[in-house]
């Protein structure tokens, strides 16, 4: 039963976070940075840096092997 | 976004995965026999059909703003790990989607396989196989149908777009008996990739707050920037050692 639940819990994790939980993170705080900024400052482009830095270093992760 | 670029977005997400479960349904009908799997694919897709029947309405009544937030980080999440696989096999990094592998593959062990039934069922193994392939291919069709059609408040014409997909992909794959293994699925997966991550960029910056300069015309910009950008590190990637690139090893990755 508990591996049951394991396999569930993991097949979620896998279909929404993937391969590098940094990815999901980091959209995460980018977005939390968007609402926080927002009211302050233009922050359209917050999450289109996150884009520009996140995918170059997780592919760069992936490369190495880690 | 308008009418055209929801059923594009939806139709392309849609055929890339109906190109993986056919793969899997015609192996547990080649291999075990068609009854069975015909089951298997049935039971999978009334599943399917629930879960949209019961997200697809749920989500219409959540606010737009706190919709958008949620869905458009989800699918930024899921359009950056796409876009990674995608980039990584495009540059040599990772070995390429193969249908043909993947049937032999799926061939050879149902193939193996004891034959048991189970009620109605006559082989459980065919069974099994045709609906998890088929419900779990079918899962990220549905979240992709349901989050864009949504966003857009049209799901009728989402759900249109991801049964023309399935239908078309699933009439070839019965016609032809054989993997569809000529459809460009990681050109295809590239460029998902590059729009599930433009739209979750849109989408979770509007929903936080953010607002865009010329709003659902920054798309224009948005998206293909995101193309340039992942061709550039494509490119990028090219130059340095490739253990999966064309000469070196065959394609043989699963998903």
């Amino acid at each position: 039963m508990a591996a049951r639940i394991r396999a569930f819990f993991a097949f979620w994790y896998d279909f929404f976070v993937g391969d590098d939980w940094r990815v999901a993170l980091g959209v995460v705080a980018a977005v939390a940075a968007t609402a926080a900024i927002h009211a302050v400052l233009p922050a359209w482009w917050l999450l289109p840096l996150a884009v520009a830095v996140l995918l170059p270093v997780t592919l760069w992760r992936a490369i190495r092997g880690h | 976004m308008t009418t055209a670029s929801l059923f594009l977005a939806v139709f392309l997400a849609c055929a890339v995965e109906a190109v993986e479960a056919t793969t899997i349904v015609l192996a547990a009908g080649t291999a075990r026999g068609w009854r069975s799997a015909a089951q298997g694919l049935g039971a999978a897709l009334v599943v399917l059909a629930a879960i949209v029947a019961a997200l697809g309405p749920a989500l219409t009544v959540v606010p737009l703003t706190g919709l958008r937030v949620v869905v458009g980080t989800l699918l930024l999440i899921f359009g950056l790990q796409w876009l990674r696989k995608a980039i990584l096999r495009a540059s040599g990094h990772k070995a390429l989607h193969d249908e043909n592998a993947l049937y032999q593959r799926e061939l050879a062990a149902a193939g193996a396989a004891a034959t048991t039934g189970r009620g109605v069922v006559h082989d459980w193994y065919a069974f099994t196989l045709s609906f998890k392939g088929v419900l779990l291919e079918g899962l990220e069709v549905a979240f992709i149908a349901v989050t864009f059609g949504s966003n857009q408040r049209d799901i009728p014409m989402a759900a249109i777009a991801a049964i023309a997909a399935v239908l078309v992909v699933a009439g070839v794959g019965l016609a032809v008996r054989a993997p569809l293994a000529r459809v460009p699925e990681n050109t295809m997966k590239f460029v998902v990739g590059v729009m599930l991550t433009g739209f979750g960029t849109f989408w979770a910056a509007e929903g936080a707050g953010g607002d865009w300069p010329g709003h659902d015309a920054s798309l224009l910009v948005l998206v293909p920037a995101i193309a340039i950008f992942s061709l550039a590190l494509v490119g990028l990637l090219r130059r340095g050692n490739r253990p999966w690139s064309r000469a070196a090893a065959p394609a043989t990755e699963v998903s």
